[in-house]
């Protein structure tokens, strides 16, 4: 027999039984940990946003890259809009205003997920009535789907008595700093002071 | 009327006294006709802002109807207003027009905690308890106003009317309102007429 010592203390595999039982469960709890935390966290973050290429309501291309080394908002809505988005478009063009030329670098994207009625002609107009660092953005039903996949806004088209339709949309606006990478949101009725200082971070943050 | 205008500066004090004295005391009935008239005056003055945007139609009041400025090229716009029910029975608000728009509906809006904003023709009609009151606003229900025909300007204001299931058709006045005005003050207006 050559598993028992003569000085009668247990075999070796019996001494690492104990410890090794410990060490896999402290490296299950571990791993268990971390995954249940990542995707509450940086999965989610890191996954908002992402390319696009767009047209303005110049008729011009705008497109994700050409905004590297500047900070942007996202805003999802449509002209047709009776209150979030002539809202949120004021609040925005009030805060830009306050901002002044520190925030001349900061985009806000208005994208219209009503790209049949919101041509660029269209949109051109109404904008007229906003600060000009606020772009409008149209493109085909298909690529505003998949920017709108990126950012996890949600919309549909309502119909309406006369044959007319609505559309229910994501109000949020998203940040997104100087890399592309999204900081936050300012969510719709947000205060004035909360809007700007949000605003403000993420220019100073992307300078 | 013997409310004058002032004299020169070093008179001026002793001249005041004597008028605030004759106000107090009128003496004669021409000055006790000239404050009535003043009272008059005063009343319709300040009274102006309270009853402009006040109508009725039977037993439901439509208080201080106003919207907001719309942009340029828009083709809809918002209208908003308070609707009291002083009736025993309820009523409802079944159709809206408006001399902007081409269509006109009643719409209730409202934004969940995830940020989707829902919008939606108001099904049977807007009801109004008796005895009570609802109130169209922003982040609510609001009179939508489609196909407009023209836009709505700060400062000016359009007519609409109202159609309520029980009390008949109202005509009715909106205040154009600043684009995007406060979300919780709900209109200049109200401060006025307190």
């Amino acid at each position: 027999m050559t598993t028992t010592p003569s000085d009668g203390r247990p075999p070796v595999w019996r001494r690492l039984l104990f410890p090794a039982v410990v060490a896999v469960i402290a490296i299950g709890a571990a791993v268990a940990t971390l995954a249940y935390l990542r995707p509450g966290s940086s999965d989610a973050i890191a996954s908002i946003g992402g390319p696009f290429t767009l047209t303005t309501q110049t008729g011009a291309k705008l497109s994700d890259t050409d905004l590297k080394g500047k900070p942007f908002g996202v805003f999802f809505g449509f002209t047709h809009c009776p209150e979030v988005c002539p809202t949120t478009l004021t609040e925005m063009t009030q805060s830009l205003k306050e901002l002044g030329p520190e925030a001349d670098n900061l985009k806000l994207l208005f994208i219209s997920v009503d790209p049949t009625r919101d041509t660029p002609e269209f949109l051109s107009l109404y904008l007229q009535s906003f600060d000009p660092r606020i772009v409008g953005l149209t493109g085909t039903e298909a690529e505003i789907a998949a920017v709108g996949k990126e950012y996890r806004a949600f919309w549909e088209k309502v119909p309406l008595a006369d044959g007319d339709y609505t559309m229910n949309h994501t109000a949020t606006i998203f940040l997104m700093d100087a890399k592309g990478r999204f900081t936050g949101t300012i969510a719709y009725g947000e205060d004035v002071k909360t809007r700007v200082a949000k605003l403000k971070r993420l220019v100073v943050g992307s300078a | 009327m013997s409310v004058s205008v002032h004299g020169a500066s070093p008179r001026a004090l002793s001249h005041s006294i004597a008028l605030a004295r004759r106000l107090a005391r009128p003496r004669s009935l021409e000055e006790c006709l000239g404050l009535a008239m003043l009272a008059v005056a005063f009343t319709v003055v300040f009274g102006q802002s309270a009853f402009a945007h006040e109508s009725k139609a039977g037993d439901i009041e439509i208080v201080h109807p106003w919207s907001r400025a719309t942009p340029a090229n828009a083709e809809v716009a918002a209208g908003y207003l308070t609707l009291k029910n002083e009736g025993k029975t309820a009523d409802r608000l079944i159709a809206a027009t408006g001399t902007i728009a081409n269509v006109t509906q009643v719409h209730e809006m409202k934004v969940d905690d995830k940020g989707l904003m829902t919008m939606k023709e108001v099904p049977g009609g807007l009801e109004i308890p008796a005895g009570g009151e609802v109130t169209l606003k922003p982040g609510s229900y609001h009179i939508m106003f489609m196909k407009l025909k023209e836009p709505a300007k700060e400062g000016q204001s359009f007519e609409g009317t109202l159609t309520f299931e029980k009390a008949g058709t109202v005509t009715v006045e909106y205040t154009v309102e600043a684009m995007g005005k406060d979300m919780e003050m709900g209109g200049g207006h109200d401060d006025h007429a307190k």
